[in-house]
């Protein structure tokens, strides 16, 4: 979720889903909640029984549209033409919310001189490079205008708001002034990050850094950015906000295009329709109301997914939405815990709590110049240090010392893209050696699963840790379009693993909330959980590597690696474990919380353990495993993602934990005006209390809990002192949420609509720039593209979930409960369509990309509708991405059709619209059996201890 | 670990109208014992009621105190009984030899020792100190891992310390990108 990260500071939903029933007007846009999210729909619906109003902007009308009250049919891939249409309204219509837009986005900034808007350059933005493929944001001037003479204003004893351009009068340009001594240029040359910036850029040559996706890891590659693009802390302004260069200036220029003229003609919906939908969501913003935005990967899989969702933020900023009580961008995550795995991240650019993983070349001076190189001076990430020191000492323990730099040195460091589309390209090249799988399944879930399968044919071992035979399991023997056994050269090791009431851990959902779940009963036979492996494979491995002296086997040999627990431990029931090995999850917990290793906790005899983040420290002292996590486990009885308690206060704080540091509502200081006040006793959340001088509210401020709304900092304040009372988004340099951003984006910083990559319609917004132009392909012979403006494939598709089942089919294909409400693969049809094709409901129909061809059963339906682009029908198709070849259920594999590109944020693909042909009839490589027979119900023994009266109904052996 | 009795939670009801034979027949969740869980499946996360009787799941509800499932759950979710009872899934470590057209059936043991040797051995090719710069790297490039999006904080934590901190590999993923 860069485009979060980049708006507001942190890549994660705003709010919590409870809070979508406080909501006013819900807009639900490439989310198809009611099916993929069914139980927290609950909460729109809540709303909607209180009167709000309930919009669905999908290409596909299904059953969230059914209880929505309006649904508004778009093509696939134009939702930036949608939304800036939006924008367009807002602003052409002067309905955005003045006093929150002066104060706590960066309207009135002023832009750096030299930037040039897609509107000047007919699509592109100022600093384009041809040749890479890419923009040079310091070339195209995109940062702010920096302050002429900081030290003057010092002198003068001037506060920063004092210095404002717009004391200077009205409407005024502002004069940089002659003097040179600008305090950000002195601290530049001091620390001299010319190499840095060279660094910088040959990374972004190859690609590197890709931040870290849904996650947010762009949280920071954002910021790190704009901390060399653009100089830190308070900026220059214009609050008459009619500057030429002011963000407020350049936002209305920008999306003066995205008529609803133009909106229909793109997108493919009628005029009226997209009026009502901008007309709701004005009507029900303001002080008294609040809207809210809910999405999910129908926006993030796109290669233009991170401006998707910089779209709405902009929309949400400009309405005064963000921080408030039903207001709020709520990202409905698809796994269980993949916010989790992005806070704690398995992912090749990311180190726990956002800490960007070290990029090659940039750290010759160690440590410091890493932290120079990703802190800010200003706002939060300004204690980077802390947080990178206390990691190192929770990975290395007492071989991280302040005279080895922590043994910074031994972190891995980034030489070029490592995400697992540019890995899985080279692996099917024979570049990879072993890989090693822990739930996932990319022989059927991978965009291009085709190309997907023939990696894994390309590697010498494979490990699979899963519960079933899942495709990535069994591609060297039941893929039907693959070679025989004899072929596949790769030796494959199937590790059983134990499924979620065999094992105890906590979930981080989708409102950033930690869950612990118990263990209730032991795995079966060698069922084992993720963790034994990992931990017994890391014990094997130190043996191995045991008295050996090379440098490089020293990280290994000195990682702390010590979770052993008392065995055997009672199960629940009060009968003993008979798993052996298990590393103590509990301790795995308190060592990402974190500890004072200074001093002793009596209780435990153990280093205490820190109550949250402030108190880490940059000197060794602490170790913290994850620094967004601290406060989760405070005392050794106290893990407060187990505890489970209801109170009256609607937020429900003490349900399970929060990060950060249990804030519902994140930039909550929104919730009140610039002096402290709720903007209504409707809406209030969190407000300034005079007499016990401190925010006060139903949640965890996410401020300083202290700093009162009319503190101004003066202009040599850094850290948190440089954010003013009144800039509510404290991760940001500026304090403030970020319509227009500067450094970042590497796609630009107002997102722009463009083509997919594969569409049969030319881009009618900007005709000289068809796609995004920062696209990163990987075109080979087993991922050919069918380029815009595509005649061989002149139907769009997108794929989507269904209720019953789950990602590729792993945790659904296999269950026969599932596999008998919704038994088979199909395709979903407009009748108009189908007749044109001679394709008949229920029957075979073959559908075709330039990557291959599947087979499905066709579902003529008109929930499925043409579209009218100015006279052109324009036909699409849906296409569940469940089915694959293993299982009790078996089918087509929606992702052979599916593309390998990446956007240039986060390496997204974009399953999300392709272009396709679709004919009647059996494809040329018909789905084969299934692996697995069908059992409806699962054979076991009488429940035990329960007389026989009272056993469940049902086949028992 | 805490387990409470699940009739604790049911007494503040009204009495129901059972007939002598539903009350003779008594409810199989008596004497059960009563876990506090989390759907494995999308991130709403709704809270699970989790019942064992002498080591065996004998039933999964949602959990009604939860303040986002309220007791509710979606059929993937009323689903989890069959993740953790079903005749597919695998009990014992399976080996695939290379070129071979079936599974042999191995210990524990043996596979976990193979691994890590051909980790060890991958590791010892694939490790690079420095690039052709002379940049400080210390990177494994030959290997990778992905998932993790289904698995628990505290796993992905190890997965990310052992192989990036401690071993050194870079391409260490999951599903956020896809």
């Amino acid at each position: 979720m860069p485009g979060l990260g980049a708006s507001f500071g942190r890549g994660a939903a705003t709010n919590y889903q409870q809070d979508l029933a406080n909501s006013d007007c819900i807009l639900i846009m490439g989310s198809n909640m009611a099916e993929a999210h069914p139980v927290g729909f609950r909460f729109p619906l809540q709303a909607k029984e209180k009167g709000a109003k309930l919009v669905h902007v999908d290409p596909r009308f299904s059953r969230t549209s059914a209880l929505c009250d309006l649904h508004v049919p778009i093509r696939a891939g134009t939702d930036i033409a949608f939304l800036g249409g939006v924008i367009n309204y807002v602003l052409t219509e002067e309905k955005w919310f003045k006093e929150y837009v002066l104060d706590y986005t960066n309207a009135a900034t002023i832009i750096e001189e030299g930037f040039l808007d897609t509107e000047d350059l007919d699509g592109l933005f100022s600093g384009f490079q041809p040749d890479r493929a890419q923009y040079s944001p310091s070339e195209g001037h995109w940062g702010y205008e920096e302050r002429g003479s900081h030290q003057q204003d010092r002198d003068q004893g001037q506060s920063r708001d004092e210095a404002r351009v717009s004391e200077q009068g009205p409407g005024q340009e502002a004069e940089p002034s002659a003097s040179p001594s600008d305090e950000s240029h002195v601290q530049a040359s001091e620390i001299d990050t010319s190499h840095v910036r060279e660094v910088s850029e040959k990374l972004d040559s190859r690609g590197v850094h890709g931040p870290g996706l849904m996650g947010g890891a762009s949280t920071h590659e954002t910021e790190r950015g704009s901390a060399v693009e653009a100089p830190a802390g308070e900026p220059l302004q214009d609050r008459t906000l009619k500057h030429p260069r002011c963000v407020m200036q350049i936002l209305r220029r920008h999306f003066s295009r995205y008529t609803p003229a133009m909106v229909s003609e793109v997108c493919g919906c009628s005029e009226a329709d997209f009026l009502r939908v901008a007309e709701w969501l004005c009507e029900n913003s303001g002080r008294e109301k609040t809207s809210a935005i809910v999405y999910a990967v129908g926006w993030t899989q796109h290669t233009t997914g991170v401006q998707n969702i910089r779209a709405a933020s902009i929309l949400q900023l400009l309405l005064g939405n963000i921080g408030r009580p039903g207001g709020g961008i709520m990202a409905m995550r698809g796994h269980t815990s993949i916010q989790g795995s992005t806070d704690i991240p398995t992912l090749y650019d990311l180190l726990p709590g956002y800490l960007p993983q070290p990029i090659v070349g940039e750290d010759r001076g160690g440590l410091d110049d890493y932290v120079r190189f990703e802190g800010l001076p200003t706002g939060y990430w300004t204690h980077t240090k802390k947080f990178m020191v206390s990691l190192l000492k929770a990975y290395y323990g007492d071989a991280a010392q302040p005279e080895n730099d922590f043994h910074y040195d031994w972190l891995p460091h980034l030489d070029g893209d490592y995400s697992q589309l540019p890995f899985f390209d080279r692996m099917a090249r024979g570049e990879v050696d072993g890989y090693i799988l822990f739930g996932q399944n990319p022989a059927g879930g991978g965009p291009n699963a085709g190309l997907h399968r023939a990696g894994l044919r390309n590697l010498d071992w494979l490990v699979v840790h899963d519960w079933f035979e899942i495709e990535s399991a069994v591609f060297w023997k039941d893929d039907p379009t693959g070679p025989p056994p004899s072929e596949i050269k790769t030796e494959v090791f199937f590790m059983p693993a134990a499924s979620i009431p065999e094992k105890e851990g906590t979930f981080t959902n989708t409102q950033r909330l930690l869950q612990w779940h118990d263990k209730s009963v032991d795995p079966p036979g060698d069922c084992r959980s993720d963790a034994w492996y990992v931990y017994q494979l890391g014990k094997r491995l130190k043996k191995l590597y045991e008295g050996s002296a090379d440098p490089k086997d020293q990280p290994l040999l000195n990682l702390t690696w010590d979770y052993d627990q008392e065995w055997p431990h009672p199960l629940p029931d009060g009968q003993p474990s008979r798993i052996e090995g298990e590393p103590d999850i509990a301790r795995i917990l308190q060592e990402i919380n974190g500890r004072n290793l200074a001093e002793v906790d009596p209780a435990t005899g153990q280093p205490k353990l820190v109550g949250g983040f402030e108190e880490l420290r940059e000197d060794g002292s602490t170790a913290c495993g994850c620094w967004i996590y601290s406060g989760c486990y405070p005392e050794p009885n106290l893990n407060r993602p187990r505890q489970r308690v209801r109170t009256a206060n609607p937020l429900q704080p003490e349900w399970g934990f929060a990060w950060p540091n249990n804030r519902r509502v994140m930039y909550n200081r929104a919730s009140a005006d610039p002096a402290g006040r709720p903007w209504s006793e409707r809406k209030k959340l969190i407000s300034w209390d005079e007499d016990q001088q401190r925010w006060v509210g139903l949640d965890v401020p996410d401020f300083e809990p202290d700093k009162p709304p009319e503190y101004r900092p003066s202009l040599d304040c850094t850290g948190m002192d440089a954010i003013a009372g009144n800039q509510p988004f404290i991760m940001k340099p500026d304090g403030r949420g970020w319509l227009y951003a500067p450094g970042k984006p590497k796609d630009g910083p107002l997102p722009v609509h463009y083509e997919p990559v594969e569409s049969p319609v030319e881009n009618a917004l900007y005709p000289h720039q068809t796609i995004d132009p920062t696209t990163r392909f990987f075109e080979g012979p087993l991922n050919s593209l069918a380029h815009t403006p595509t005649r061989e494939f002149p139907i769009v598709a997108c794929t989507f979930r269904v209720t019953e089942h789950y990602l590729s089919g792993p945790m659904s294909r296999f269950n026969s409960w599932l596999n008998e409400l919704m038994p088979a693969m199909f395709v979903e049809l407009s009748p108009e369509l189908a007749g044109e094709k001679g394709i008949v409901h229920g029957e075979w129909a073959t559908i075709i990309s330039a990557r291959g061809e599947i087979e499905a059963r066709a579902l003529v339906t008109r929930r499925i509708r043409p579209l009218n682009l100015k006279g052109r029908i324009l036909h699409q198709i849906g296409l569940p991405f469940h089915w694959g070849f293993a299982g009790e259920s078996v089918g087509g594999i929606a992702n052979d059709l599916t593309s390998l590109v990446a956007d240039p944020n986060v390496s997204m693909h974009e399953a999300k619209v392709f272009a396709c042909q679709i004919r009647s009839g059996r494809s040329r490589y018909p789905a084969g059996q299934p692996t697995k027979n069908y059992t409806p119900w699962p054979q076991r023994n009488p429940t035990p201890d329960t007389p026989p009266a009272s056993q469940p109904e049902g086949h028992l052996r | 670990m805490s387990a409470s009795k699940p009739s604790a939670k049911t007494s503040t009801r009204q009495p129901q109208p059972f007939s002598p034979q539903s009350l003779a027949k008594g409810s199989r969740l008596q004497g059960a014992s009563l876990t506090h869980s989390v759907c494995p499946y999308c991130a709403v996360g709704c809270g699970l009621n989790i019942y064992s009787k002498r080591g065996e799941v004998i039933d999964v509800e949602g959990n009604p105190e939860s303040p986002i499932n309220e007791g509710t759950l979606c059929p993937k979710g009323a689903n989890v009984f069959q993740l953790v009872h079903n005749p597919h899934r695998v009990k014992t470590v399976m080996y695939r030899a290379p070129y071979s057209d079936h599974w042999e059936t191995k210990s524990l043991d043996w596979a976990l020792d193979r691994i890590a040797e051909r980790i060890k051995s991958a590791r010892e090719k694939g490790f690079a100190a420095e690039d052709a710069d002379g940049n400080r790297l210390n990177a494994v490039r030959n290997i990778g891992t992905l998932g993790g999006a289904v698995l628990d904080n505290e796993e992905n934590y190890l997965i990310k310390k052992l192989f990036g901190a401690g071993l050194g590999v870079v391409s260490i993923e999951n599903q956020a990108r896809i």
